[in-house]
């Protein structure tokens, strides 16, 4: 459900994003999400297919992902560690004081334009 | 074939029609409050005697959103507030093209509108939907622990209305350990401790809405 509503996002940025630089076709269109970010690669996927034949502007158009990895920072130790691994607490001195550094991410990255 | 680079996160585009709608509901002098919770935590209930409480002090109008149904907008439409169902035709959150659809079907509302978001805690508090202030509702059979599970809805939250509270001698409940949690991920977030059955707290929840209301049109 939240993956289909994504994808109708995405279009309609992609819409304005095309009028803008004058592109009637896009060819490919990139995202970059991040591994937390709460995204169902597949389910995205499958949602684009389906939409991507309704509309003319991104007929055919393949989607990339690119995952970007979580990492989260301690305050206490001030070390970095991998937020899928460990969650919120730190595996290195066990303090629940820490922060995302990255890996909520949710972007349109690049597209390809005909 | 040309590369053009963007970076631009998903939900700009929803973002920018957010910014426009606010700004746009204030020079109406509509005050737009989104209330966000899971299926089942009393926002109607809560929301019924919200309106009954502040009948002549303030104008109340609700936007009912939910996937299929009218049962929400008709309890609201029997208090004699103005009330609209949004059907979101299976989408899980109300963005602000939705919430723009909503208020035009609502040529009535001047002063407070509240907007009854998709029970649902987890894509209600990605999109703007254009309102002045969020609100997220916790009812106490929920458990204490929702703050740990769902942090970006009490992240993204101005208030948190906790109901149900003359549940909680019967839940493990503990509103310390809520607040504690809740104030670790928001710091500045308010919290109202309710029971819209017995009117516990109802009065400080009320006071909030009217005063930021108030404010609003200064």
């Amino acid at each position: 459900m939240h993956e289909l509503s994504i994808v109708k996002h995405v279009i309609k940025t992609l819409r304005e994003v095309a009028e803008d630089n004058k592109v009637s076709r896009i060819g490919s269109v990139t995202l970059e999400i991040g591994e937390v970010s709460g995204v169902v690669i597949e389910q995205l996927t499958d949602c684009w297919n389906y939409f991507r034949d309704k509309d003319e502007l991104v007929r055919g158009a393949p989607l990339y992902v690119e995952t970007v990895e979580a990492v989260t920072f301690c305050t206490a130790c001030e070390k970095t560690y991998e937020t899928v691994r460990f969650g919120r607490i730190c595996p290195h001195c066990g303090s629940p004081e820490t922060y995302l550094l990255r890996g909520n991410e949710f972007s349109i990255k690049q597209i390809e334009a005909e | 074939m040309k590369v053009i680079e963007l970076k631009m996160t998903v939900t700009d585009s929803n973002d920018r029609d957010a910014q426009a709608l606010r700004r746009e509901l204030s020079e109406r002098g509509i005050f737009l409050i989104n209330l966000m919770s899971a299926p089942g935590s009393g926002k109607t209930t809560l929301l019924s005697r919200t309106i009954t409480d502040l009948a002549g002090r303030a104008d109340i109008a609700v936007m009912e959103a939910d996937i299929a149904s009218d049962v929400d907008a008709q309890r609201i439409s029997a208090l004699g507030a103005e009330s609209v169902q949004v059907h979101t035709d299976g989408m899980c959150h109300m963005d602000a093209g939705m919430t723009r659809m909503g208020l035009a079907g609502m040529e009535g509302a001047n002063g407070i509108v509240f907007l009854e978001n998709v029970g649902n805690l987890i894509c209600p508090a990605e999109f703007d939907t254009g309102a002045h202030k969020n609100v997220m509702i916790l009812s106490v059979p929920e458990g204490d622990d929702k703050p740990l599970k769902y942090p970006l809805m009490f992240s993204r939250s101005d208030a948190l209305v906790i109901t149900k509270m003359d549940a909680s001698p019967y839940f493990d409940f503990d509103i310390e350990t809520v607040e504690r949690r809740v104030k670790k991920l928001n710091p500045d977030i308010l919290i109202f401790p309710v029971s819209a059955k017995t009117g516990e707290g109802m009065e400080a929840w009320e006071s909030y809405i009217l005063s930021e209301w108030e404010k609003s049109h200064a």
